[in-house]
């Protein structure tokens, strides 16, 4: 057999039917539910008379629309409780395995499936929600669906998919101190664009990817995304079954043995070849912050805000005006020097365990800056939040002035009662700063947790690596 | 799902790259459990002054003047002519929804994002990929002339222009069938039944555990 990339062999693994034209059938191994994208599939399903293909693939949590304060009266908007409710009634409905809110393994759904070992490597997995590219960490095709294709994995277990070409972003050299995945992204995003990645499926591969944590390697998949492709993914290796290993959804006994046999294969093979590769050089890299209303509009933290006119292309002069003034910048002004009103640490990008500790790690034995109006940490999940607590991160963020919440989606989307008020400006640990994104009018940069703990602590951006030195 | 015939119809401009789904249908209105119901908040930051909410009488909003769907001349526009990277961000099916049920079947732009380009066919509408010099033509011949109306013919894979220029676009036969017949994917798939199952047995012998749940 030819040479294959990871993508090749994830692909043909999962092929019930193929179409002979780039497109085939694949058979869907585990399929993430949450209450905003699926109650129209549940609907569809009931009015065709259909039943779940498989029951047994399907982990549902409600994780966009519920509150991160107090849930002991439930959830007091009643749009967002009908439509979590309505996720409890599907799931009973249809049998289907469910962490609802009050259940201590509720979460953000791309925390718990890791979290859970229901993400294994070589699985395709999906759910209808773009941030599904984050389970590519483990070396599964892993990619978001709209609500249409949710109805079609839960009546067929299958979706009907076109081959994307493939990318190799190898990252190549030891990261400096201070650099996150989050940090590696965001360059990775700043050096393709948006679109960069748009109809290529992304295997991130390097020495600093291979230093990665399995944590770090979340967030670099969960923002294949804004990079334009539906997946990204990593190869597995020791880090990878380390990680999986004793999770209560992860195979046990000589099936463990079995697996992880078979899971050695999950690489691309020396001769792979890519239909693009782009190098990046980790050794050069800064923390990054995003100054504008698209994730490429990303500079490292010593740099200063550009000016439209530093684009070569009018399209991109354009844009850059519109996100300035939309962000209420100057091009030219140096990123230290801007000032925030609210941090935000959460989201599927950075929630884990890891990502708290190292928030922690900065905020400690030190007090939340008089400019900054709310600092908010929001754990990943119910069980990332026990963890932390019995580590004693909580005490060092509400001692510092941060408030310590309950695990969601929160303030990333702002569609629960977390929102920033119009002009507000936070720095964000989350993946999107569109116009909106964390409220009407509301100023977003993305930032890794450090550089927003530092953040919450001087009241403006500072590079973290001059507070350990 | 709808069939589409060909259309003539008029179009209206949307002169911004890297249109998101959060501004196509911002995420207050995802709390619907329903597939209908979007279009009066289609765009709903650029479209009014005042913050919208699911619920709000949309009739008694302020509009924005300046915003393109806004004009008078745009009024009935079933074309959305738009720029690269039209539909990034969100996984967000209520994105299609809301153009569709705002009474876009048409979407020409230089590039789409995966997932929300994907996401147009299964609910009938059609994204048409222009090279960047065309689409700019085009932009510029809308706002030129008032009531500029395009005639979209799916079958023949045309777009006609009101002076007689033919332009043509690539499509996926696949989808190309599905848009014109108004089929249901999943009844399609399950005719495949009989594969998935053997697929399964398969699939139980070599990797027994991803059954074992």
């Amino acid at each position: 057999m030819s040479p294959r990339t990871l993508y090749d062999k994830l692909w043909d693994r999962h092929v019930v039917r193929d179409n002979g034209d780039g497109t085939a059938l694949l058979y869907i191994d585990r399929h993430l539910i949450h209450e905003v994208t699926s109650p129209q599939a549940f609907e569809g399903l009931r009015l065709a008379n259909r039943q779940p293909w498989s029951v047994g693939a399907n982990l549902a949590t409600p994780d966009h629309n519920v509150p991160t304060t107090d849930r002991s009266h439930g959830i007091t908007d009643p749009v967002s409780r009908l439509q979590v409710d309505t996720l409890d009634q599907n799931c009973q409905t249809y049998h289907i395995t469910e962490f609802a809110m009050a259940d201590p393994r509720q979460g953000i759904v791309h925390v718990i499936g890791p979290e859970q070992g229901a993400t294994l490597p070589g699985m395709t997995v999906v759910c209808g929600d773009s941030h599904t590219s984050t389970h590519g960490a483990f070396g599964a095709l892993a990619f978001g669906i709209g609500t249409s294709e949710v109805e079609h994995v839960l009546a067929t277990q299958t979706l009907g998919q076109q081959k994307s070409k493939s990318m190799l972003i190898s990252v190549d050299g030891k990261a400096p101190a201070g650099v996150t995945a989050k940090d590696i992204v965001l360059a990775v995003i700043g050096r393709i664009g948006t679109a960069g990645g748009t109809g290529y499926a992304i295997e991130f591969g390097g020495e600093a990817i291979r230093d990665l944590s399995m944590e770090g390697r979340m967030t670099l998949c969960n923002m294949a995304i804004e990079a334009g492709a539906r997946a990204g993914m990593v190869a597995v290796d020791d880090k990878t079954i380390d990680y999986v290993k004793g999770r209560p959804f992860a195979p046990q006994g000589a099936l463990w043995e079995q697996a992880v046999a078979d899971w050695q294969d999950l690489h691309s093979d020396a001769d792979a070849v890519f239909d693009k590769v782009v190098h990046l050089d980790a050794t050069t890299l800064q923390p990054q912050v995003t100054w504008g209303t698209s994730p490429e509009m990303v500079v490292g933290v010593n740099q200063t805000v550009p000016t439209p006119e530093s684009f070569p292309e009018p399209v991109r002069q354009e844009g850059a005006r519109a996100a300035l003034k939309y962000m209420g910048l100057e091009g030219g002004m140096p990123i230290c020097e801007i000032k925030l009103d609210k941090i935000f640490i959460g989201s599927c990008t950075n929630s884990r365990i890891e990502d708290l500790r190292a928030a922690a790690a900065v905020v400690k034995g030190h007090k939340v800056a008089g400019n900054i109006t709310l600092a908010m940490v929001v754990p990943g999940s119910g069980l990332v939040k026990q963890q932390a607590e019995a580590e004693g991160l909580d005490k060092i963020f509400l001692e510092a002035g941060f408030e310590w919440r309950e695990p969601g989606c929160s303030m990333c989307l702002a569609m629960n009662a977390d929102r920033l008020e119009p002009g507000e400006r936070c720095a964000s640990t989350s993946n999107r700063n569109f116009e909106g994104r964390q409220g009407q009018g509301g100023r977003t940069h993305l930032v890794s947790p450090a550089m927003a703990a530092a953040a919450a602590i001087a009241g403006h951006f500072v590079d973290i690596r001059e507070l350990s030195s | 799902m709808e069939k589409f015939e060909t259309l003539t119809v008029i179009v209206a401009p949307l002169d911004r790259s890297n249109v998101d789904t959060d501004a196509i249908i911002p995420k207050q209105f995802l709390k619907s459990i329903k597939r209908t119901g979007f279009g009066p908040n289609l765009f709903d930051e650029w479209r009014y002054l005042d913050h919208g909410e699911p619920g709000k009488d949309n009739s008694q909003r302020p509009l924005n003047p300046d915003f393109v769907l806004n004009q008078p001349r745009y009024q009935g526009a079933q074309i959305l002519l738009a720029r690269e990277n039209f539909g990034c961000g969100s996984s967000r099916e209520h994105a299609p929804w809301a153009l569709l049920d705002y009474g876009f079947r048409v979407i020409i732009a230089p590039s789409y994002a995966d997932i929300f380009y994907n996401n147009c066919f299964k609910n009938g509408i059609l994204p048409i990929v222009l090279d960047a010099e065309t689409v700019d033509r085009l932009f510029r011949a809308v706002e030129a002339q008032e009531g500029y109306q395009l005639t979209v013919d799916l079958e023949q894979q045309q777009i006609r222009t009101p002076d007689g220029e033919v332009i043509p676009f690539e499509i996926d036969a696949y989808r190309k069938q599905r848009l014109l017949e108004g089929l249901d994917d999943i009844g399609l798939t399950l005719q495949h039944a009989d594969e998935i199952r053997a697929y399964e047995e398969q699939q139980q012998r070599q990797r027994p555990w991803l059954f074992d749940q």
